[in-house]
């Protein structure tokens, strides 16, 4: 199962490698990592997706709290909230294929950020199934570079997550 | 007026704040500040050890013997790097230790400079936590937080890496010690949630056939007095780990022995039909749990430990209580109080009788000879020094040991009085441990008897420390179980392997280590038979030496094994019990 662990860190040199080597030593993946200073500038905010059942998820959940500088743990995907990702895609646009690309990103909401006679570079956000299904989309467009942001998530409602 | 100090000064000044005896460490360049801050002060006395991880063994032998945080110095690049075996062994069996390495100058960190190594990146996945010193000022703090890590909640190894630049003399900042420290992120659990404790003392009165399984955490948590309290109050047996000997007294009649790959048969049987188990300040380490899959299939499971993240980590807790396991124990013990209180018949005594008359009877047909003579010409069998050791030491040594068959021998055969007095490396298994453990005791406790059980394979793992042993007059009783083999190694070899001894054996190139400890300035005697084996035990312990380091040097038999030993991938009453005989899915009785 996929999951969204959001983890409220203190924002000191040597804090993320704390949490990237836990998940490396007790064999946890990650699937996407996101990181940056919240309104608080002494805390950092560390969205982390990884695959787990509620047990795995519990270890983990356990062991980042065991870390010293790990302040909050949450789990975003165990109840209702917003999740985004941001991309950057590359594709080759050249003749017909040209305006295929520019009504496929229209259709999915994306904007064409950078343009030159032969590609165009498409910003699209999303939950990161919308970003999948873009990138299948294109088709038989030539895909030259993407490159995605990770997932950043919130709770929904009242819900705060803060030291 | 707050006094203006260097780093180095302040280092020096926060350790004697913290109440720190010992410092054990090696200089280096990076650390030549601080040495020079320690050259002029005599309230912490500086330990010379010959290698940098003794030093950290030292520290943890010290700290596993008082409860009293160890502390290291040693320098950078190989100095920190030797260290790391030693925060390694204090993370796995949760020791409170602190390092303080030197490191290169900040303006020189990442760039390949002379004894650079990065440290903190190095020790990361075996501290509870590391610092890096940025500038002089965040000393005093930091080292009082360092040792608020190491010594609250699970204990464990904290480093202070401290770059030459800000132990500069020149550079002085105002010091003031901190009373206290409070972190945001960092607030260990004390207290057990109270309708837990209730919730264990219910099941535990109406259990039938229990076991109390307890582990390093009871040591740790200075927890045996209450633990001893409440066996006995509910009349139930008992076992403990390797790492929580002493937990109840080795010679109280709850006491099933240890548990686990080389247990007892009484104590595997047990725990493998037991209804409840409440595990305390234990962690279900594959050496005692076998295959977690068919572990105790028919227990209920309460499990008592400090660190959330071991609860339901191997084996699903049906009753988790988070909490100092000696404060829970005071909370469950007045819950017990409350259960008889109203439920005087409890527990069921003619079912607690019926499944201690089944113990006794695993106890009679394959439990441990505890009364081995000790005369003859034959041939020493290794469990015969241990015997020995015990009736000559009365039960009163502090016992360290390395590891191999002679730690798991000393396991079954000394019987600890009490906790804090068995000091091995359970967790790592860290062979070269014993001689600096025993060295870090003795110097906590200089008048008492401490004996270091080793084998001759582990003790030449940190023999240099003989050294050591001598400049400090450390009078420890080194016993070492010959057996001319890595015999643990080869005793796989032999059950697995199809006998094929593939490098542990060496015995053509063994030291005479008679020889080689006179030559360290110490005594030695070696023994072939267990009649002289006995008498050269008295002599050592003797009061003509008790001022001298004894080496033992007694050879035994190099094809004995530990018995029982775990079937591997069975459950807990899967066993080997001798070379011939197993217990295997069948029950005995």
């Amino acid at each position: 199962m996929r999951r969204i662990l959001a983890v409220l860190l203190e924002n000191e040199a040597g804090a993320l490698s704390r949490v990237i080597g836990l998940f490396a030593q007790r064999n946890y993946n990650i699937e996407t990592l996101t990181v940056a200073p919240t309104e608080d500038a002494t805390l950092s905010r560390v969205t982390i997706v990884t695959e787990g059942g509620d047990e795995k998820i519990e270890q983990i959940t356990k062991h980042l709290h065991r870390l010293i500088e790990v302040v909050k743990v949450q789990d975003l995907s165990e109840a209702d909230h917003v999740e985004r990702e941001l991309m950057f895609i590359k594709v080759r646009a050249e003749g017909a294929g040209r305006a295929e690309v520019k009504r496929t990103s229209d259709i999915f909401r994306g904007q064409i950020v950078d343009v030159t006679s032969d590609a165009y570079t498409v910003q699209l956000t999303g939950a990161s199934d919308k970003l999948d299904a873009f990138v299948r989309a294109l088709g038989k467009a030539t895909v030259l570079e993407v490159v995605r942001s990770g997932v950043s998530g919130i709770s929904r409602g009242d819900k705060v997550l803060s030291a | 007026m707050t006094e203006m100090l260097s780093g180095a000064e302040m280092l020096v000044r926060a350790l004697q704040d913290e109440g720190v005896e010992y410092l054990f460490g090696y200089p280096g360049g990076a650390a030549l500040h601080i040495y020079d801050a320690l050259f002029k002060q005599q309230r912490v006395e500086h330990i010379l050890v010959r290698h940098e991880q003794a030093a950290t063994h030292m520290a943890d032998g010290y700290a596993r013997a008082t409860g009293k945080p160890g502390v290291v110095l040693v320098t950078s690049g190989p100095g920190a790097t030797n260290a790391v075996t030693g925060l390694a062994t204090a993370y796995m069996d949760s020791t409170p230790i602190v390092v303080i390495s030197g490191q290169v100058p900040t303006n020189q960190i990442g760039t390949d400079a002379f004894q650079e190594t990065d440290m903190i990146g190095v020790s990361r996945p075996v501290v509870k936590h590391s610092f890096l010193v940025k500038d002089c000022a965040e000393i005093p703090e930091t080292v009082k937080k360092a040792f608020h890590i190491a010594t609250t909640g699970r204990p464990g190894p904290v480093v202070i890496d401290v770059p030459k630049d800000t132990t500069d003399p020149d550079v002085t900042a105002p010091y003031l010690y901190p009373a206290s420290v409070s972190m945001r992120s960092y607030k260990p659990a004390v207290k057990g949630n109270a309708r837990q404790i209730r919730k264990a003392a219910a099941a535990l009165v109406k259990a039938r056939r229990p076991v109390i399984y307890t582990g390093g955490g009871v040591i740790q948590g200075d927890a045996w007095k209450v633990l001893t309290r409440i066996v006995r109050r509910l009349g139930f047996p008992v076992t403990n780990t390797l790492m929580g000997l002493g937990g109840v007294p080795g010679d109280d009649e709850r006491f099933i022995g240890m548990l686990g790959m080389h247990g007892t048969y009484e104590a595997n049987m047990a725990m493998h039909h037991a209804d409840l188990i409440m595990a305390v300040g234990a962690r279900f380490d594959d050496r005692v749990t076998n295959n977690p899959a068919t572990f105790c299939p028919d227990a209920t499971i309460i499990h008592i430990d400090v660190d959330p993240a071991s609860i339901s980590k191997i084996i699903a807790a049906d009753i988790p209580i988070v909490g100092h396991v000696r404060s829970v124990l005071d909370g469950l013990e007045r819950a017990l109080d409350a259960e008889f209180a109203r439920a005087p018949e409890l527990p069921d005594e003619k079912a607690v009788a019926a499944w201690w008359n089944r113990i006794r009877k695993w106890r009679a047909a394959y439990g441990l000879d505890h009364d081995l003579s000790l005369d003859g010409n034959g041939i020493v069998l290794p469990q015969q020094v241990i015997q020995s050791l015990y009736r000559v030491t009365g039960g009163d040594a502090y016992v360290t040991s390395d590891v191999g068959q002679h730690q798991m021998f000393a396991a079954q055969y000394y019987r600890f009085p009490e906790g804090r007095r068995w000091i091995n490396s359970g967790g790592l298994g860290t062979m070269g441990f014993g001689l600096p453990a025993a060295m870090g005791v003795q110097f906590a406790y200089p008048k008492a008897t401490v004996a270091c059980v080793t084998g001759e394979g582990s003790f030449m793992m940190n023999m240099q420390e003989l050294s050591t042993c001598l400049q400090y007059g450390l009078p420890i009783k080194i016993v070492c179980v010959n057996n001319q083999a890595l015999g643990m190694v080869k005793q796989w070899q032999d059950m697995q392997y199809g006998g094929r001894l593939s490098q542990s054996t060496y015995s053509d190139s063994l030291p005479d280590f008679k020889t080689l400890v006179e030559a360290f300035g110490h005594v030695g005697f070696r023994v072939e038979t267990p009649g002289d084996l006995h008498e050269a035990m008295r002599e050592t312990f003797s009061p003509a030496l008790k001022d001298k380091l004894v080496f033992l040097d007694a050879w035994v038999d190099p094809d004995e094994h530990v018995y029982p030993m775990a079937i591997k991938g069975g459950s807990m009453r899967d066993m080997y019990l001798d070379k011939i005989t197993t217990s295997q899915q069948g029950d005995y009785m």
